[in-house]
């Protein structure tokens, strides 16, 4: 950056570095990665009508995760699923697009797998046709999902045309109390600013407690930016992001990485930058936090009782209630669960598994449960280190990779009135199936759950294992 | 695409916030191609009883809404996944506008590419033109982009909405036309990207390096 330039933003630095045009109030920016998984097809259709090609099969990836089966039952049971996962493979081959298909040892929901892959770097924009996208603003990756139009957009010109978002920066300071994690500093964040209080904007995420989180937990961070209505979120790259980047399959090598780190660092945001809206957090007043209700800001510290509703949510509350069969004053931990769901792009890394594991180690769950690791690496590094017999030994199904039971589209699907503790993004009505009721949590928390059978403080389940 | 620039219709009242594309259509209808229609799997639980059966007093089902092309909802319309099969559902069923006090990005930005008009106005309007939709005090609604306004009977609401998607929508104006116009900048800013970050284009065997 020259010294005599306006102080600049993280965002407004990646933003700068791509605008090809600006006409009519926006900007036609350069897309590095596009990323695609099943629900492409529609993306794909729209190339097909106008007879084209892509523009850059080079900077597309596919990965199968949505529809993946992630056991044999959930392949017998749902065939349509199956197909969908066949399209996806007939379409990127047709269209000449390195995919990671069933099988592949590389293969993982992509938003796990793409950053193993070395797919996600830091100053790149990057977009998939899924709202988790922010995950890849932990690298400092300018990274957010788009709909179908805009895939078939990137597909024909490798470009888009966005309007510059405002900048919130979220500075979470301290130390965070053992068995509180990036979870529950996010959980924590959209409980703050509602569901759609972030709309319009990219948040930078700052502050000791942030940027001492390791990638698994910035990419948790990240990941759950959109719940809040962000655009994206992303996180400074720093000696913690080069480092895992490092020897990564795709990412640079060689003097290449050596010029690439240079860059990175400038990425930062200027210590004089402004932002539109600035928010703080002390991380060390943040407890292990569930949602009760049907949208992600619904949620409270497991120490709680359910809120009464009251005031200008007061509607949305009673509706809430009702769909989750709960009461105003019951106690968060007397409310019994069904079932535990450990997976999904925001909690089924290695990190998160650890921490589920830790919780479970030598207990045994009262509840059935299902914990699917985000990748098929990450599933190898958790059998090599003996956590898939921690959680058979504690009565929970291991099982592959995939997006499964946090949307369900492959077949695993909680009952009608089923009550899950579950280390998702979405606790929607119907989000894990027609009457289904979810919880959300860290992967300690969904854990405590499994041990006890009701939404229980994983804190003093943990004392002495971490 | 579809041009919107004023529109006289039924409307509907949907009295329910953070109506998210989940509820809009169910992750297990988006196997299907467009060209089946995605109306029928609009809002498709939510409309529903516990037996399965469409509930008659659910405003979309209901008979006093038929033919509604407007809907009215409450705050955070349309939030969450980026499945742009909740704006097909939405204009397959009929609806050409969507009047709320805010929506979810990614859903407002594809519903303008499908010519669906996403109409941000104040938490108070909304309730007003909820409870006349209900009370059957008006059945119809007049939307005038240029002026940006939404006439109810005699009242006349001022709604908001992006100056560059409401030029888009003035003009049905197809993206991907516009932007293959810009071929050569494009190809301009990739020379010129590729010698700057030379380390942006991932890594593959014999790509050099």
């Amino acid at each position: 950056m020259k010294g005599d330039a306006k102080p600049a933003t993280l965002v407004d630095k990646i933003w700068s570095a791509h605008a090809i045009v600006e006409r009519e109030g926006r900007a036609l920016v350069a897309i590095d990665r596009h990323l695609l998984h099943e629900g492409s097809h529609h993306g794909f259709a729209q190339v097909r009508a106008r007879d084209a090609r892509l523009a850059r099969p080079d900077l597309t990836f596919g990965f199968a995760d949505h529809y993946a089966p992630t056991r044999p039952a959930s392949a017998l049971g749902a065939p349509e699923a199956m197909e969908m996962v066949r399209r996806f493979a007939d379409n990127t081959a047709e269209f000449g697009v390195e995919s990671f298909m069933l099988g592949d040892a590389r293969r993982g929901i992509v938003h796990v797998a793409a950053p193993e892959l070395g797919l996600t770097l830091p100053g790149l924009t990057i977009v998939c046709g899924d709202s988790h996208t922010s995950t890849h603003g932990a690298f400092g990756a300018y990274a957010f999902g788009i709909g179908a139009s805009e895939v078939a957009h990137v597909m024909l010109t490798q470009t888009l045309w966005q309007k510059r978002p405002r900048r919130m920066r979220i500075t979470v300071d301290g130390g965070l109390f053992p068995g509180v994690s990036a979870k529950d500093i996010a959980l924590s964040i959209i409980a703050r600013l509602g569901g759609d209080g972030a709309q319009g904007h990219a948040i930078e995420y700052a502050g000791s407690a942030a940027k001492g989180l390791a990638m698994a937990g910035r990419m948790t961070l990240c990941n759950l930016s959109i719940e809040s209505g962000a655009r994206l979120g992303l996180i400074a790259p720093d000696e913690t992001t080069f480092a895992y980047l490092k020897g990564r399959p795709f990412a640079p090598d060689g003097a290449d990485f050596e010029q690439a780190v240079a860059d990175w660092r400038a990425l930062a945001s200027d210590a004089d930058a402004e932002f539109d809206r600035e928010i703080s957090l002390n991380a060390g007043e943040i407890a292990p936090v569930v949602t009760w209700g049907v949208s992600p800001d619904q949620a409270a510290p497991i120490t709680a009782e359910i809120p009464a509703p009251e005031g200008a949510n007061a509607e949305a509350t009673r509706d809430a209630l009702a769909y989750m069969g709960l009461r105003p004053g019951q106690k968060l931990t007397d409310i019994r669960v069904d079932r535990v769901f450990i997976g999904s792009c925001t909690n089924s890394r290695i990190e998160d598994l650890r921490a589920a594991a830790a919780v479970l180690s030598g207990r045994r769950a009262k509840i059935p449960g299902l914990v699917s690791p985000g990748s098929m690496a990450v599933k190898q590094q958790a059998e090599q280190e003996g956590l898939d017999r921690v959680f058979r030994a504690a009565g929970l199904e291991w099982v592959d990779a995939g997006c499964s039971m946090c949307v369900g589209m492959n077949g695993d699907l909680l009952a009608p009135g089923e009550r899950c503790a579950s280390t998702t993004n979405r606790n929607f009505k119907g989000r894990q199936g027609p009457g289904s009721r979810t919880h959300l949590m860290s992967p300690a928390m969904a854990a405590a759950a499994a041990v006890t059978g009701r939404l229980t403080d994983a804190r003093p389940l943990l004392e002495g294992r971490m | 695409m579809r041009p919107f620039v004023s529109l006289q219709a039924p409307a509907c009242p949907l009295p329910l916030a953070n109506v998210d594309t989940d509820q809009l259509i169910p992750a297990r209808f988006m196997r299907r191609p467009r060209s089946e229609g995605y109306g029928p799997f609009l809002l498709y639980d939510l409309r529903r009883r516990a037996d399965g059966e469409l509930d008659p007093d659910f405003p979309v089902n209901a008979e006093a809404y038929t033919g509604a092309e407007i809907l009215v909802a409450r705050r955070n319309f349309g939030g969450g996944s980026s499945r742009e099969a909740a704006v097909y559902a939405l204009a397959d069923h009929g609806f050409r506008a969507v009047i709320a006090p805010s929506f979810g990005d990614i859903f407002a930005s594809s519903a303008i590419k499908n010519g669906l008009l996403p109409a941000r106005v104040e938490d108070a309007d909304a309730e007003a033109l909820i409870a006349a939709l209900r009370s059957r005090e008006i059945a119809s609604l007049a939307i005038d982009l240029p002026k940006q306004t939404i006439i109810a009977s005699d009242a006349t609401i001022a709604f908001s909405i992006d100056p560059v998607w409401k030029r888009q929508l003035l003009n049905g104006w197809d993206d991907i036309d516009l932007t293959l116009n810009e071929a050569p900048a494009i190809a301009a800013f990739r020379a010129n990207d590729e010698r700057a970050r030379p380390w942006s284009t991932p890594r593959r065997e014999g790509s050099g390096s």
